[in-house]
């Protein structure tokens, strides 16, 4: 028989992927207009790795994200317009204006946040697993999320065997675009099978489809059971970043085809007809909650081009503790 | 003459120097089609294919000593690092071993590495992928370190620094890429060690390099207006320094004022400092030594805290009009 899911649990899954997906929207729309500094990492049509994983993790969880991480932080409960106001560099930012979008954290919810430096967060995902288990600290995890890219990073292979050797509760989580920037995973790696790199540190190494949001909440809660009673693991989540790498992707690497192929295996489409189709949700219902995650942002964008500036003032805030 | 810009001032003086020597070839991070992160390997791999201009796995560590090892074995390896913030991925294989393994093996080996990175602020980068990190290059005996200003001084220090068998940390100012300059088009190079006098005058020298020595000259010519004549010294390479510039300059000036990007604390500007305050030109001296730099802060994301954070026009004319 097939699984059955609380219809509270796949509304908040619809509810997030949607508000993953009109979050982007909205900053490439921003950006369009020159009105946010810098540059970003869009990740749509990675929806379902972030919202289906984070989902089957508990709140007490420690989650580290990625450079593309705005989905993960959506899925862990951060504040989406403290988090628009953060796109925009304002004092109401979750970073104060500070971070942007590299470094969108909300330590508060257990979130870690993106990084700009590939690789280090793996091993100190390591370090918040291992103050669990000195703490003692009972069914709490921590989970890394890491790009196919990053995966070749000397500081994840050194994350993957301190976390074998000591034994922690890590969760290792790559979501393999098939793409670090231009370059893709076949001329970086000479075996594409990521999930197989768990095998000499004595971890097990799971590959699915990261575009399906149930098969990866599944293996993730499995997983999650695994790492609090028997230790580390790697999840391999496979998906497809239609979005350009950052602001400057000519996307000269590869053809529309293959971008539109993806996009018909679009992670939210997919899901669409998973809950028509089990007459879970109908259309309109769909249609409402993608409206009030359109509503929602209308509001958070008001929210952070109405916030204030920091004050120059406090510049040197923040420095030291 | 003809008139690049900085980025394809980098572009021509490595591909000159590819087309003439074999054992040079370019690795790093998305330099093939991509083109590099900013865009200054553009046509190479067209023109030299993979082999030559090697895309590599993320993995500084990796890349940048493999880059240390084929230089021991005879090639002239050329790394881009995409941001100079990963030089701290890497750093051990920069420090530990490209600085010191000539010495350490009596001389026996030669290290002719160029690690090109972009570096600098004023992008909204953010704090780690922002910083003009060259003080703690410059701090390892070994290294050398070239920060060029202007695409004449970034074709011609590079060629410099492919020829060279040592270690040259060859840092590209992100914000200058797309500025233009002239260049010559035949063949020149520009010797380490020797600074670059922009402009004469006897009242104050400013002494700097990278991004800051268009907003010095810019500095200049406001206080130019008020009959105010600095002397702005672009050192181009910190190590080797050409100290005797500078000294002979605050001879004549007697007053100094050192900017750069870089955090002021620490920063290259101390060094400066101190070989000023080491020299006869101390005596000279009728003001104390002036430095400005970034403030003691990781680089905010937020584009007016910032430009807070760094020396701006104003703040170098005040800062000499302070001295006077
Ligand atoms: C140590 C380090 N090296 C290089 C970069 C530059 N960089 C940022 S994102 C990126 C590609 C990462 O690819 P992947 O891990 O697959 O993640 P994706 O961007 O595909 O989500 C690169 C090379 C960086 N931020 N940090
Ligand atoms: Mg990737």
């Amino acid at each position: 028989m097939e699984k059955q899911y609380k219809k509270e649990l796949l509304k908040e899954m619809w509810q997030k992927m949607n508000l993953a997906r009109e979050f982007e929207n909205r900053v490439q729309w921003l950006f369009s207009m020159g009105l946010v500094h810098g540059t970003t990492h869009l990740g749509v049509g990675e929806e379902a790795t972030a919202v289906g994983s984070i989902l089957a993790l508990k709140a007490r969880d420690y989650v580290f994200g990625t450079h593309r991480g705005h989905s993960q932080a959506i899925a862990k409960g951060i504040d989406i317009d403290h988090m628009m106001a953060e796109i925009l560099a304002k004092a109401t930012g979750v970073c104060k204006g500070k971070g942007g979008s590299m470094h969108i954290a909300d330590p508060d919810i257990h979130y870690f946040g993106a990084d700009g430096v590939l690789g280090t967060s793996a091993v100190m995902c390591c370090g918040t697993a291992l103050a669990i288990r000195k703490k003692k600290e009972e069914d709490r995890i921590s989970v890394v999320f890491f790009g196919d890219g990053s995966s070749n990073e000397g500081a994840v292979f050194e994350a993957f065997n301190l976390a074998s050797v000591w034994n922690l509760p890590v969760l290792f989580v790559c979501v393999n675009n098939t793409y670090g920037m231009s370059t893709p995973i076949a001329k970086v790696m000479k075996d594409t099978d990521i999930a197989k790199r768990a095998i000499p540190f004595g971890m097990p190494g799971e590959s699915i489809d990261g575009n399906d949001v149930l098969a990866v909440y599944d293996t993730i809660q499995k997983a999650r059971e695994y790492v609090l009673k028997e230790g580390p693991m790697l999840v391999v989540e496979n998906t497809y970043r239609i979005s350009g790498h950052s602001k400057s992707d000519g996307n000269l690497y590869r053809t529309k085809e293959e971008i539109n192929a993806w996009k018909e295996k679009c992670p939210i489409k997919q899901f669409r007809s998973y809950l028509t189709s089990h007459e879970i949700f109908g259309e309109e219902e769909l249609d409402e909650m993608v409206r009030q995650a359109k509503e929602t942002l209308d509001h958070a964008v008001e929210f952070a081009k109405s916030s204030p500036e920091p004050d120059v003032n406090d510049i040197y805030e923040d420095v030291y503790a | 003459m003809s008139e690049i810009t900085y980025a394809q001032a980098v572009n021509d003086a490595i591909s000159e120097e590819m087309r003439k020597d074999e054992t040079v070839f370019m690795l790093g991070e998305d330099i093939g089609l991509y083109c590099g992160a900013f865009g200054v390997s553009k046509g190479m791999i067209q023109e030299f294919g993979e082999e030559r201009i090697m895309d590599t796995p993320i993995a500084e560590q990796g890349y940048v000593g493999a880059a240390v090892g084929a230089a021991m074995a005879g090639l002239r390896p050329v790394v881009e690092l995409m941001f100079s913030d990963f030089m701290c991925v890497c750093f051990d294989e920069l420090v530990n071993e490209a600085a010191k393994l000539r010495f350490m093996f009596g001389g026996k080996v030669k290290i002719p590495l160029v690690m090109r990175t972009a570096s600098g602020a004023g992008t909204g980068a953010a704090a780690q992928h922002s910083q003009s990190l060259e003080a703690c290059l410059a701090h390892f005996p070994g290294l050398k370190v070239a920060v060029p200003s202007t695409p004449y001084d970034a074709k011609g220090l590079l060629k410099t620094a492919i020829r060279d068998d040592n270690p040259v940390m060859f840092l590209e100012q992100k914000t200058l890429y797309r500025t233009k300059g002239q260049v010559p088009e035949e063949d020149y190079a520009i010797p380490f060690g020797v600074a670059d006098v922009k402009r004469e005058g006897g009242d104050c020298t400013i002494v700097t390099y990278g991004r800051m020595v268009q907003m010095s000259l810019e500095a200049a010519k406001r206080l130019a207006q008020e009959g105010i004549q600095a002397e702005v010294i672009d050192i181009r390479t910190l190590v080797p320094l050409d100290i005797d510039t500078i000294i002979g300059s605050v001879k004549k000036t007697k007053h100094v004022c050192i900017v750069h990007e870089a955090v002021c604390f620490g920063g290259f500007g101390g060094e400066i400092c101190g070989q000023i305050a080491d020299s006869e030109a101390f005596y000279y001296l009728d003001a104390p030594i002036r430095r400005l730099g970034a403030k003691s802060t990781p680089i905010p994301f937020n584009p007016k805290l910032e430009a807070e954070t760094f020396p701006t026009v104003e703040k170098i004319y005040q800062a000499v009009r302070g001295l006077l």
